[in-house]
């Protein structure tokens, strides 16, 4: 219980320090899971013990993993399993939250391709969560950390193989970097940028239709190329985890577009462009004008 | 014909695109089985509905004529919906636009046919088969309300065109926000097919299944007004580093960041990082006057689009400094020299002249540009924070396209090819162009040529007027008698101009908490296309019998907003506006505070009025289907000759002996035109016509009525005769200035330009060496304007003197060479066949002596950096053109402006340059301001299209706003009968033999001066009815809190056509003053009664200024001395109540004194702070004064 205390308390300062509000945040800071998981997984002794969740659908990875216990087949004990009814489920904010909150590595198991209990669900999953690495990548995360195996009900022996290679992997990549005491802030700032890009309904719609305009076709019966499509969430990707850097810089106070994009490390030419658009959205206002340099406020909708 | 009559009412728009089409495919087919026809189609298609295309359009519609508009883009409005201002009078021009847009987009008798591109054309003028391919919105033009949801909601972003690519758009977007239609529209070329655009139609508007349509219409002519292209700097000109250095743009890139909906909100910011450059150069000349770059030619605009942007961007940025690097500054429409000279004068913006810049570097750390020039004879090297290139205009890229489909010749920039004797005829019979794609020009000549294009598309089919048009209908008026008033308020942020100042928000909470106020809210522009839907649908939701618009001025807007409310069955009447941007926001730019307190109190006296509103309709009079033009020149005959060709009679009157004014004087044309035989036919072709009356030797005595029922005597030949007309259309011409410069008249060696013409033109010329002074009498501190023909003038004289004697050594002495559009490439020619041109400044002109009868002339050259003398055998003055000397007479018979340099002044500068304020009345030619022949013609033709939508009917709606005597109070003491100055109201017996006033509708001109004359109140003059004005009165005084320091509370009562105007124009010019004063607006100032001045002050106002016309410029013709007498009647009756009589006072201002309206504002409100509170404010004297007696001083 301490641990969950100190756990709150250092979350609460984390935040101050990125002058953040639980209310910016939106409802996604607490997962009762997770806290449940920090209290009853402490790491006894010195030695890295991994914490691993594992999403796994009901249907078939789940069954596998059943199967496996059944079958009395041993693997590492690091992972926790949350049940679900399909892995499309787990939307790629929901995993970027769950390294915010200090998780060393996630598992995915959903049926194979095909074999969906929900027909198409789990290739709307591959294409999450392959967006999910890519954000997890641009925001320094070893995307690795994530996992998406396909499993049924019948692999128990591959689910306990996963499973240790999972466990192996994630003890050679070392706790994740904003786990513990003394996280490393300059990765969950990013982190907490990438979840709420990751939450911006571009990206949500077009990853959630990945997979029916490219293998059913559009609204006008044509399939999308998937290196077309690919390119355009590559590209939405980048704008919008640069348009929340720019809001996170706003965040801590309002400055100019120079400022800002020495503190987010971008050319001003593009932090200009995208505060264009923050501000048709009206997330941000001009403040005041400060000789030449009009300065701009984080001003919440 | 019936078929395309039924066509006609098949609706493209509102039936929806699919349906609507696949009808007029059937009726388009039923045609070709039909009987072969023999009649002509009474419909125009006009091609490109930007400002031209929408002019043409409406004219053509207000003359019985149904009209197709065809756009390439979803939306109309062309270039100028993307701009900021506009110049010489720095009006914001989608303000002027919108209610045009708005119009074009809801009239009945315009079809849109947007998106979409002409596939080819069939048959011949009067009965072209033209077939359209309109590529699919995706979207259904009926159904989508445009508001926007889906542009919210669409995941793929691209850079925006519109914005020039300073912001994002949508997949699913539109144009801009006043986009006519309001429709959306899908870029195929971006959209991945998400699908969720139909989620979130509430409308369900979306079309995916939607395919290209082919339309067939059925139409008599063509006009072309396709506008123009920006050049291309990217590709052709990349020295000047633009898509290189992010802070080199373009000059349109410069306007959209100027808009207040442009991408920085209004904010000039350098794109490499957001700063506010405190520096900013502008490059003239990129892509014009370029052989290079594939345009030699001049793009005409340019120069004045710089200052304008300078102007405005100093006005933006505190601090920002702008300098125009040019080679001439090409300044040569109405009154553009005037605001050269201000922008020099009073914003301080540097010019440095004979610049072609050649190139653009940029310093790497701070991407600041460096620019080399040269200046006076130094090469400079200055940085600067921002770079904008005025970039030149090109042909449209569809013009070659347009031209094979159309079968029309281009000329070789593929601008459109036209003549200079029939400037908006291409070669094609019954294909007609304006505007930009004939040549690069500005606004106000676009409008006139497009005027004119409709005039002459309307011409060929003028026997098939009214036949395919539609009256329009409207629901019926709903009866609100017995009912409660239930306002309506709307509220305007004129995106930063009132929202900038004004805190609209709290004006909407305010006025919601205002008696009868039923809904209040507030728009972006309410005067936009969807605002007006919103209106529509809030009069039905809330049941509003009343609608108050907060926002600009009514003398612009009122008729919009008034349409509106009768569209949803609301009778116009029970509109009201106030304004809360002319006379608030921009004049209290500084004190948004006081501002919003003023504005609340506008919007609650506009309220209060509207309660008390009552219904009105109009009086329909008969019109008189004849024009009187007064003068016979070239202006004045064109239009006699296409007024008959529209079927209507017309009178000449012409004051010289013979007809031809100007042009008698000018013999040919560069490109080959032979004037003198020109002008011969033409004044055949008028004395031949039956339908022209031409009266020469003959002098306008007196004109007298108003539209469509005009009455002018003239005097011919010592004979009186009477004339009775509908239109008037004034082309009294101009004259050559008699010069008192260099030695004129001293020695027969000096002459004109014109003298000069004649002795070519005779092969007299055979001087050896030439000299020619620019300017002479133009451009001077007396007469500042540019005469903006002499140049070409000199050019082609020039030219033509080489071409007779090629060893002849010609000097042109100017100031700047103002050889705009393709009369550039003549100057170049001159330039290359070795005629010498030498730029003088005002501060050292040339100096002419004669000294032992040798003629001298010597000039100093600042770019040689000495002074050049020449031994001339000739000198030529190339001298200013004047205006008519009967100008002055003229406007005054016919209650007409005259601008400070004495040409006639328009309606407006920019959207109607042949237009007259007063209904009926046209102007065109020299009378205007000097200029070409083909823009007299233009203009002339335009003049007949804007005539021909009032005399193709048969009854002129006059207005509602009239006076009526109750004669249960009328005494018939006939006070009445003397104050009016258009003999409406009469002594009648009646039955009982007693002897009332009796007031003629048709003559009323609704001024009220009648009304504040009579001394038992029995005249009421509808819409300003003394109720109405005294409850704006009372109102006024209850809002704020009471302050400690004494704030003197004023009430203005302004004339409706001058000092409101001017109040109007203090806004607009931003000359601010003191937030004291409220403006109550009156027809005339005539309309003051003492009662309401003295009812003021009993009420606790501390001064009142009663503003009219000057002096003999009265719309009422003496109604401003009706309003002298009763001041100085108020002012007495002030000093035996021991009020100060100094708390009234009286001035002339006129529609042109934005200035010194501020001034008197200013001024009154010091005075009256020292005069301090009025003694009269009932909280400090509660017993009232008799009222009685002071309701007829009398």
């Amino acid at each position: 219980m301490q641990l969950v205390l100190l756990r709150l308390f250092l979350w609460g300062k984390i935040l101050r320090q990125l002058g953040l509000t639980k209310k910016n945040l939106g409802e996604k800071e607490t997962r009762p899971h997770l806290l449940e998981f920090c209290e009853g997984s402490g790491n006894l002794s010195d030695e890295f013990d991994p914490k691993i969740i594992g999403y796994l659908c009901n249907w078939c990875c789940y069954a596998g993993a059943d199967l496996a216990g059944v079958s009395r087949i041993q693997y590492p004990h690091n992972i926790r399993i949350i049940r679900i009814m399909c892995s499309s489920r787990i939307e790629p904010s929901i995993i970027i939250e769950m390294f915010i909150q200090g998780i060393d590595g996630i598992f995915i198991g959903g049926c194979h391709p095909g074999d969906c209990h929900y027909i198409e669900g789990n290739y709307h999953t591959e294409n999450r969560i392959e967006m999910t690495k890519k954000l997890l990548e641009r925001v320094g995360l070893n995307p690795e950390r994530l996992r998406l195996e396909w499993v049924s009900a019948s692999e128990s022996n591959r689910f306990a193989k996963v499973m240790k290679e999972m466990s192996q992997k994630i003890k050679e990549l070392g706790p994740n970097p904003v786990s513990g005491n003394s996280p490393n802030l300059k990765i969950l700032e990013q982190l907490i940028i990438a979840r709420n890009a990751a939450d911006d309904f571009r990206l949500r719609l077009l990853s959630g239709k990945a997979y029916i305009l490219t293998e059913k076709g559009n609204v006008y019966n044509k399939k999308i190329e998937e290196e077309r499509l690919k390119d355009t969430l590559e590209e939405i990707m980048d704008e919008e985890l640069l348009r929340q850097r720019i809001l996170s810089s706003l965040l801590k106070k309002a400055q100019s577009v120079k400022e800002i994009a020495l503190d987010i490390n971008c050319p001003s030419k593009s932090v200009l462009e995208h505060l264009v658009v923050l501000r048709d959205r009206g997330l941000v206002g001009l403040e005041k004008i400060e000789g030449s340099s009009p300065i701009y406020n984080y001003t919440q909708k | 014909m019936p078929l395309l009559g039924m066509y006609s009412r098949a609706p493209l728009r509102e039936g929806g695109g699919g349906i609507a089409t696949e009808e007029a495919k059937v009726i388009g087919e039923q045609a070709q089985v039909g009987e072969p026809m023999h009649k002509k189609a009474g419909a125009v298609l006009i091609i490109g509905g930007g400002i031209s295309g929408m002019q043409s359009a409406l004219d053509l519609a207000d003359s019985g004529f149904k009209v197709y508009v065809l756009d390439k883009s979803p939306s109309i409005g062309g270039a100028m919906a993307q701009l900021d201002k506009t110049f010489p009078t720095n009006d914001c021009a989608m303000c002027i636009m919108a209610p045009k847009l708005v119009e074009t987009g809801r009239h009945h008798n315009i079809k849109l046919i947007t998106n979409a591109d002409l596939e080819g054309v069939e048959g011949e003028a009067g009965n072209f088969k033209v077939t359209v391919a309109k590529r699919p919105r995706y979207v259904d033009e009926s159904k989508c309300t445009g508001c926007g949801i889906c542009t919210q909601r669409c995941p793929i972003e691209v850079a925006d065109e519109y914005n020039k690519g300073l912001k994002r758009r949508k997949a699913i977007h539109i144009k801009y926000p006043q986009s006519v239609p309001p429709v959306h529209c899908i870029d195929q070329d971006i959209c991945i097919g998400c699908g969720v655009c139909e989620t979130q139609c509430e409308a369900e508007a979306i079309r995916y299944s939607q395919e290209a349509e082919r339309i067939e219409i059925e139409v008599g002519s063509i006009i072309l007004s396709p506008g123009f292209e920006e050049f291309d700097i990217l590709s052709k000109r990349k020295e000047y580093g633009y898509g290189k250095f992010p802070n080199v743009i373009s000059s349109l890139e410069m306007e959209r960041m100027l808009s207040a909906t442009g991408p920085f909100n209004g904010l000039v910011l350098r794109p490499s990082d957001g700063e506010i450059p405190k520096s900013v150069a502008f490059i003239q000349c990129v892509g014009s006057r370029d052989r290079t770059a594939g345009n030699p030619y001049c793009s005409s605009v340019c120069c004045m689009f710089a200052i304008k942007e300078a102007v405005i961007a100093q006005e933006h940025a505190p601090g920002l400094k702008a300098t125009i690097f040019f080679m001439d500054m090409r300044a040569f429409g109405k009154e553009f020299d005037d605001y050269y000279i201000r922008a020099e004068e009073e914003h301080g913006i540097r010019f440095v002249k004979n610049n072609r810049i050649s190139g653009v570097n940029e310093d790497k750390n701070s991407n600041n540009l460096i620019l080399t020039y040269i200046d006076e004879g130094e090469l400079k090297e200055e940085k600067f924070e921002l770079v904008v290139l005025s970039v030149g205009m090109n042909a449209p890229k569809t013009a070659k396209d347009l031209g094979s489909k159309l079968e029309v010749e281009l000329n070789e920039f593929d601008f459109c090819k036209t003549g200079v004797l029939s400037p908006l005829k291409t070669t094609r019979e019954g294909v007609y162009a304006s505007g930009a794609f004939i040549s690069p020009k500005d606004i106000p000549d676009t409008v006139a040529q497009a005027s004119g294009a409709a005039s002459v598309a309307s011409c060929i089919i003028a026997s098939e007027r009214d036949t395919l048009v539609e009256v329009k209908e409207y629901p019926e008026e709903k009866d609100f008698s017995g009912q409660e008033s239930r306002i309506g308020v709307f509220i305007c942020h004129c995106g930063i101009n009132i929202g900038g100042v004004v805190k609209v928000p709290e004006v909407v909470d305010y006025a919601k908490t205002l008696p009868n106020v039923v809904y209040a809210e507030d728009n972006l522009y309410t005067c936009s296309q969807d605002t007006q839907q919103k209106i529509k649908s809030m009069i039905e939701e809330h049941d509003l019998n009343r609608v108050v618009v907060a926002s600009c001025t009514p003398r612009t807007h009122e008729p919009l907003f008034q349409n509106t409310v009768r569209e949803a069955g609301v009778n116009p009447y029970f509109f009201e506006m106030a304004n809360i941007r002319d006379q608030c926001s921009w004049v209290h730019m500084h004190e948004p505070e006081a501002a919003t307190q003023k504005a609340k109190d506008l919007v609650r006296m506009a309220i209060s009025k509207a309660s008390l509103l009552e219904p009105l309709s109009k009086v329909a009079l008969p019109i008189e289907q004849s024009g009187l033009i007064i003068g016979g020149g070239i202006s004045g005959m064109i239009a006699a000759l296409d007024l008959a060709m529209q079927g209507f009679e017309s009178h000449i009157v012409e004051k010289e002996s013979e007809l031809g004014g100007n042009l008698r004087h000018l013999h040919y044309m560069l490109t080959g035109e032979n004037l003198q035989e020109f002008l011969k036919e033409t004044i055949d072709k008028v004395k031949s016509n039956d339908k022209i009356f031409v009266h020469t030797n003959a002098e306008i005595k007196n004109i007298e009525g108003c539209v469509g029922d005009f009455k002018t005597t003239i005097s011919k030949n010592g004979e009186e005769m009477e004339i009775k007309h509908g239109v008037v259309i004034v082309a009294t011409g101009g004259m050559s200035y008699d010069p008192k410069e260099y030695l004129f008249g001293q020695d027969e060696r000096i002459i004109t330009q014109l003298d000069f013409e004649r002795m070519l033109a005779n092969k007299e010329a055979k001087a050896k060496t030439v000299v020619m002074i620019q300017c002479v009498g133009s451009r001077t501190s007396e007469r500042t304007y540019c005469s903006r023909v002499c140049c070409s003038e000199a050019v082609k004289n020039a030219l033509k003197m080489k071409e007779l004697n090629p060893d002849a050594t010609i000097f042109i002495l100017y100031k700047d060479m103002r050889t705009y559009g393709f009369r550039e490439i003549f100057y170049e020619e001159a330039a290359k066949k070795g005629i010498i041109f030498i730029r003088y400044y005002d501060d050292s002109p040339p100096v002419v002596e004669v000294q032992d009868n040798v003629l001298k002339v010597s000039v100093p050259d600042r770019f040689l950096g000495e002074t050049i003398d020449i031994d001339p055998d000739l000198l030529v003055l190339s001298t200013a053109t004047i205006p008519s000397q009967d100008n002055e007479r003229i406007a005054k018979m016919l209650k007409v402006p005259l601008s400070k340099d004495g040409f006639f002044l328009e309606a407006h500068m920019k959207l109607r340059p042949v237009d007259f304020a007063t209904e009926g009345i046209f102007l065109c030619g020299l009378a205007h301001s000097p200029k070409f022949l083909e823009e007299c013609i233009s203009q002339a033709k335009g003049t007949v299209s804007r005539a021909a939508t009032i005399l193709s009917k048969k009854f002129f709606e006059a207005n509602a706003v009239i006076s009526v005597v109750d004669e249960s109070k009328c005494r018939g003491c006939g006070e009445c009968v003397e104050v009016c100055e258009f003999g409406a109201p009469e002594l009648v017996e009646d039955e009982n033999g007693i002897l009332h006033s009796k007031i003629n509708e048709a003559l009323c001109k609704g001024c009220g001066a009648c009304a504040a004359s009579c001394c038992n109140n029995a005249i009421i003059t509808k819409h300003f009815k003394n109720e109405q004005i005294m409850t704006m009165i009372d109102s006024a005084l209850k809002g704020g809190e009471a302050k400690e320091e004494f704030e003197p509370f004023i009430l203005a009562f302004c004339c409706n056509w001058c000092s409101y105007a001017g109040a109007d124009l203090a806004g607009v010019s931003r000359f601010q003053y003191p937030p004291n004063i409220r403006i109550i607006r009156v027809m005339c100032s005539g309309r003051i009664a003492p009662s309401f001045i003295l009812d003021a002050f009993h009420k606790g106002v501390d001064g009142v200024l009663v503003a009219g016309c000057h002096i003999g410029d009265c719309h009422y013709i003496s109604g401003n001395e009706n309003a002298e007498v009763r001041v100085k009647n108020v002012k007495e009756l002030m000093g035996m109540l021991g009020i100060d009589e100094r708390r009234t006072r009286l001035e002339w201002i006129s529609a042109s004194e934005g200035k010194r309206f501020a001034e008197v504002m200013t001024e009154f409100v010091n005075d009256i702070k020292e005069l301090g509170p009025n003694p009269m404010n009932p909280i400090e004297q509660p017993t009232k004064p008799q009222k009685e007696s002071i309701e007829c001083p009398q």
